[in-house]
């Protein structure tokens, strides 16, 4: 179809404001903070919580919580775009950057590689380049607005990489492997986007 | 602490290295609606006949995109509550207030009208009888509509061979408001009747008419004890509401000692008030 079809009497009500450059296309800015998973929330102690940068082969790094709450934290003002359509704009999150955690893991003998697996509680996994976690484009996020995340948005700690669409920030995340080859996610392997570009609108496997 | 901006309307400057399997994008079709059916005060079902739709497993869901006539577009989701068997599709929306898309869906569009649309979407929160049983479908206000689908495609197999009903024994557990806002309730209850398989549970949350024999509460880990098959039985679970629903059914579930692999959630709605992280 190349020219869109006019929908007859449609006028829609989310034309330019202030806001309107900061929405993807198909996108709109909700006031809200839905929440959307496949399966139960997983709630994961603190006491038995760690968090895992594991090589392709060879050694893992890890972190306790109270190691990894010591680790320099961030604070992050950012707009998120769920694949689902809704966009929320200037979230503020805290957490480390990967930054961080790749630096620390490289020096603990953690081999890197050009892809990364996110593996969470309950299962969930997603697959990122490591050029899209690197340079300050990444977080594993535990507070939001302040306040420490609640289990149904992913805490203790989620990933947070708000430049792609929100399914990649994995909650309840506790894991990152290094990958020689890329490999789809959960949501990558039923039909969605293996990259994820909300600006190109990637939402489906197929988009360009 | 650093205090970091992050524009998120950076588009990533990097194509994806190697990539998982291409295959090709969803194309945008344009349907006809050819009918449009009230459910409930607040809830239509639309049938469109969709040329060169490719099929859909039953709990999958579609994109709209409506246009303006200035170029302006809004895309929504919504799920499809026919059966994969059935020749046309249908959609039911419901209607939200303050809604941009849905207030057009059910209100303006009218029989002849045309619609454009992407699909079918999704491939885990799906069900056919080939998976097998015993099923348990939870649902909550409009979150019944991929669970419909599931019903209608279990229906349409199971009329054409009635050895297979007893490989997926179904249970149902629905709540909403009121009797009024039960969507599909003419249909839920002969296909309850004429199908020793299906069990039908309605719970009615705010009012409920005379004589009412059903549930009169918001769903809750007793209930669930009561309903769903026992976790011994590893029923495969698909649980559709509102996010405090969802939340609190699937930690009951498997509170109740069901596998959470099991539990397959669909969630809509906010959690709360702007801001709320909760």
């Amino acid at each position: 179809m190349t020219e869109p079809f006019v929908s007859r009497g449609f006028r829609g009500r989310g034309r330019p404001g202030a806001t309107a450059a900061r929405l993807p296309p198909g996108q709109y800015e909700t006031p809200d903070f839905p929440v959307l998973s496949a399966g139960p929330t997983p709630r994961t102690p603190l006491a038995t919580w760690d968090f895992l940068f594991r090589g392709a082969d060879g050694p893992a790094a890890r972190w306790t919580w109270d190691e990894f709450q010591a680790l320099p934290h961030e604070t992050v003002n950012t707009d998120i775009h769920c694949v689902t359509k809704w966009s929320k704009l200037d979230t503020i999150w805290e957490g480390v950057s990967l930054d961080t955690l790749l630096a620390e893991a490289a020096t603990r003998g953690v081999k890197s590689a050009p892809y990364v697996l996110a593996v969470s509680d309950g299962g969930y996994t997603t697959n990122l380049p490591l050029a899209d976690v690197a340079g300050g484009k990444a977080w594993v996020a535990v507070k939001y607005q302040g306040v420490p995340l609640t289990p149904e948005h992913g805490g203790p700690a989620r990933l947070l990489v708000p430049h792609l669409y929100f399914w990649k920030s994995a909650k309840w995340v506790r894991q990152l492997r290094f990958m020689e080859h890329d490999e789809a996610g959960f949501w990558e392997s039923f039909g969605y986007h293996n990259y994820g570009d909300p600006w190109r609108e990637q939402r489906y496997s197929g988009d360009p | 602490m650093v205090t970091r901006g992050v524009s998120s309307g950076t588009a990533a400057t990097r194509e994806p290295g190697s990539s998982t399997l291409r295959s090709a994008a969803i194309a945008w079709r344009l349907a006809t609606v050819v009918d449009v059916v009230t459910e409930t005060p607040r809830a239509r079902t639309l049938v469109l006949d969709v040329p060169g739709w490719p099929g859909h497993r039953a709990g999958q869901h579609v994109d709209v995109r409506l246009t303006a006539d200035d170029g302006y577009q809004a895309e929504r989701s919504y799920s499809i509550a026919s059966a994969p068997e059935d020749a046309r599709i249908a959609l039911t929306v419901q209607r939200l207030d303050d809604g941009e898309v849905s207030p057009y869906l059910t209100d303006v569009l009218r029989g002849g009208d045309r619609l454009e649309l992407r699909g079918p979407i999704g491939g885990y929160f799906v069900w056919g009888v080939a998976l097998g049983g015993p099923l348990f479908l939870v649902a909550g206000g409009s979150g019944i509509v991929p669970l419909m689908a599931m019903l209608r495609h279990r229906a349409a197999v199971l009329t054409a061979n009635s050895d297979a009903r007893h490989g997926v024994p179904t249970r149902l557990l629905y709540s909403s408001r009121r009797w009024e806002d039960v969507f599909y309730r003419a249909e839920l209850a002969p296909l309850a009747e004429d199908d020793e398989t299906l069990e039908v549970a309605l719970t009615l949350t705010h009012e409920a008419p005379p004589g009412w024999t059903g549930f009169r509460r918001l769903i809750d880990r007793r209930m669930l004890a009561e309903v769903a098959w026992p976790p011994a039985e590893r029923p495969k679970v698909f649980v559709c509401g509102p996010t405090p629903l969802v939340e609190a059914v699937a930690t009951a579930l498997v509170e109740l000692g069901h596998d959470p692999a099991l539990v397959k959630t669909e969630r809509f709605g906010p959690t709360g008030g702007s801001g709320s992280a909760a």
